[in-house]
């Protein structure tokens, strides 16, 4: 599904390459966890992935498709969900909704059915005509999904969609997503919670110093590593201790 | 077109979910056109009638003087104040307590009758034929006026009381000469050979339309030139639209999707046009409407209407294009609002908002000619004043046109460089 070859992204000015000369192959219906540290490369990797940043080098496809070729086709197929929210505070849920639909060409009663689907299958149906500000972190969070689904793509990028949400709405997403997996999307996300990531992805990559040092399935990455118990065992073992705070 | 829809509709969401914003965005250019209008017709009056304390200083104490200082008192503008030494008239201006101090040099009478009276009894022996006179001459100095002003006076006030006080000179000196002939002439000094009141008047003559006179006001003015600077105003909440969807991360989000920048720019086009419309139709009622109830001239909208639409219409565009232009080079509200608020103000300085054209140093003019406000004002100033017909503006519209195709151009070129993958 996804194709990625010799990909690097030196930002303008920085020192240092954010992602190196990186491989990866990414199978349809798989859901895919990138892990890592602060400053890894992962908002960086997905970013590129999505047009948002170009590559310093490197090429890859999605679905066959490179932006080069077919960027409106391939913005279509995949969605994103942003690591900040993008939502308008001052405009409701629903109006947001409204809004990002109709860039993906849906319209009239099918956009509006499927806003007030979503809504009311992610607890936010009460919420629909609330203005976005007056939302918590894991409401917005919950929107922000939304948002970026509406026009059901075959690839969805979350880039840490469960950061700064209770277990509450942490759960009701990650559910959803299974939700959608099971129905044909292939899901790339990264995350700093390393459970939820063990129990949810079919496979992982831990990613540091913008390379890709160890991939596979949780359990075998788990049994491969002497010692370790857990995805956290094998993370800690691999990355180090110290801190990553660099920029 | 869907998208485009979209897009318009949520700018219109957007705008008018800040409340407060929108008042601002229409409230304010009304009272700023009321202000300026007051200011401007009250100053026109205070000139007419209310009286500006000056400083005289008589040292001639001769009919010159008596002359110049019945002149000044005759002109209605000028309450006339005589102190007795020049040192204390000369404080008195500088310390700002009066705006202008004339000094009436000593012997003014004497040496102008003196120098007159060589001049024609020069010219009296050439006329009659005589050899001129053998007696010397006794020798006379210019005579200087000397005029102090508050440094704080304008300029304009400035140059309209050198003016008037020249006038009143040549006038004296222009009598003077007549009499000196005069007596030469005739025995009889009552007898009136000559004339002296001025031969050459001038009146102004108005265009007229249906045969009445079109009188420009203040109104008339202000409300086109103030009405511009309005609309042009819009860069500054547009690009702070635009800055903020890049903050907001709403921006991303749209580079995410299937749309392209020229239809988000084309959704605040249309509804930043409609904004500008509304303003326009609400400084035009101010115009027509409240003026007269507050005791100003009313607007003269009569038979322009559509005209003035469409100028307004081509205005708009140019301040949307530059506003879209702005909001995609700036990366902050810190950068996008005072430079689009003091870009505005420079391009209605320069464009003639303040200062005509005419009266601006050459280099100015020049420049004037590349303000979009400077092609709007005078296509309303062609509408309002000149009574143009469509095909007279075509030439500023197309100027206006031809800017926000090209401010948006390069908007997006720059948009698309920028993100380029
Ligand atoms: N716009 C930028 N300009 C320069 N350097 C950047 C920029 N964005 C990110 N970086 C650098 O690139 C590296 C990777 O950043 P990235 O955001 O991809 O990390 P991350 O894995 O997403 O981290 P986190 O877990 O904190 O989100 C970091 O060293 C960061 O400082
Ligand atoms: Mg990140």
């Amino acid at each position: 599904m996804i194709s990625i070859q010799h990909i690097s992204k030196k930002y303008k000015g920085a020192d240092n390459y954010s992602v190196l000369d990186l491989d990866l192959h990414i199978a349809e219906r798989e859901i895919f966890g990138l892990l890592g540290p602060n400053g890894a490369g992962k908002t960086t990797l997905i970013s590129m992935l999505c047009a948002l940043i170009k590559p310093t080098s490197g090429t890859f496809s999605i679905d066959g498709l490179t932006y080069k070729e077919n960027k409106r086709k391939l913005k279509q197929l995949i969605g994103i969900v942003p690591q900040e929210y993008a939502l308008y505070p001052s405009l409701t849920a629903f109006e947001n909704l409204q809004y990002f639909g109709s860039m993906y060409g849906l319209k009239g009663k099918e956009l509006h059915d499927k806003i007030t689907n979503f809504l009311e299958h992610l607890g936010l149906g009460k919420f629909a005509n609330k203005r976005i500000e007056t939302f918590s972190g894991g409401m917005k969070r919950r929107v922000n999904l939304i948002a970026s689904i509406l026009h059901e793509p075959k690839v969805l990028f979350l880039d840490e969609p469960t950061v700064g949400v209770d277990v509450q709405s942490k759960n009701v997403i990650i559910q959803f997503l299974q939700e959608l997996n099971a129905k044909g999307t292939t899901i790339i996300y990264t995350s700093h919670h390393l459970n939820e990531a063990e129990n949810f992805c079919t496979k992982v990559a831990i990613i540091d110093h913008g390379k890709i040092i160890v991939e596979g399935e949780p359990a075998h990455l788990i049994h491969t590593n002497e010692g370790a118990h857990s995805l956290e065992d094998v993370f800690l073992s691999l990355t180090g201790k110290a801190l990553r705070d660099h920029a | 077109m869907h998208k485009l829809w979209a897009s318009t509709y949520k700018e219109f969401l957007l705008l008018i979910r800040d409340m407060g914003g929108v008042a601002i965005l229409f409230v304010m250019p009304l009272v700023l056109i009321i202000t300026i209008t007051l200011i401007q017709d009250s100053t026109f009056q205070t000139v007419k009638d209310i009286k500006i304390p000056i400083l005289i200083v008589d040292k001639d104490h001769g009919d010159v003087a008596k002359t110049m200082l019945e002149g000044l008192e005759d002109s209605n503008s000028f309450e006339v104040i005589e102190k007795q030494t020049e040192e204390e008239a000369k404080n008195l201006v500088s310390k700002g307590e009066y705006q202008l101090a004339v000094i009436i040099p000593e012997k003014l009478t004497e040496d102008l009758h003196q120098k007159i009276s060589n001049n024609v009894d020069g010219i009296m022996a050439k006329v009659m034929g005589e050899e001129a006179d053998s007696l010397p001459k006794p020798d006379v100095e210019n005579k200087e006026v000397k005029l102090y002003f508050d440094p704080a006076t304008q300029q304009s006030f400035k140059s309209s009381v050198k003016n008037g006080i020249d006038k009143m000179i040549s006038k004296i000196e222009t009598q003077s000469i007549y009499k000196a002939f005069q007596e030469q002439i005739s025995d009889n000094p009552e007898e009136a050979i000559f004339e002296t009141e001025n031969f050459i008047t001038f009146t102004e003559i108005l265009p007229k339309i249906e045969g009445r006179d079109v009188l420009p006001n203040s109104v008339q003015h202000n409300v086109p030139a103030w009405t511009l600077f309005a609309i042009f105003f819009i860069i500054v909440p547009l690009s702070i639209n635009m800055v903020k969807e890049k903050s907001q991360g709403t921006f991303v989000r749209l580079r995410t999707n299937p749309v392209s920048y020229a239809t988000v720019l084309g959704g605040k086009t249309i509804l930043y046009l409609l904004v500008c419309l509304i303003q326009f139709v609400l400084m035009l009622l101010v115009g027509v409407y409240v003026f007269p109830a507050m005791g100003l001239p009313a607007l003269d909208v009569s038979g322009r209407l559509p005209l003035l639409f469409v100028v307004a219409l081509f205005s708009g565009l140019a301040a949307i294009g530059l506003g879209l232009l702005l909001g995609t080079l700036a990366k902050t509200q810190e950068q996008s609002a005072p430079f689009g608020a003091t870009f505005v103000v420079i391009l209605a300085a320069v464009g003639g908002v303040w200062v005509p054209v005419f009266i601006m140093p050459k280099f100015m003019q020049v420049l004037s000619n590349i303000s979009p406000m400077n092609w709007g004002l005078n296509a309303f100033y062609d509408v309002f004043l000149r009574q143009a017909s469509l095909m007279d503006i075509v030439p500023e519209i197309t100027l206006l046109f031809i800017f926000f195709i090209l401010t948006t151009i390069i908007a997006i070129v720059y948009n698309e460089k920028k993100n380029a993958v």
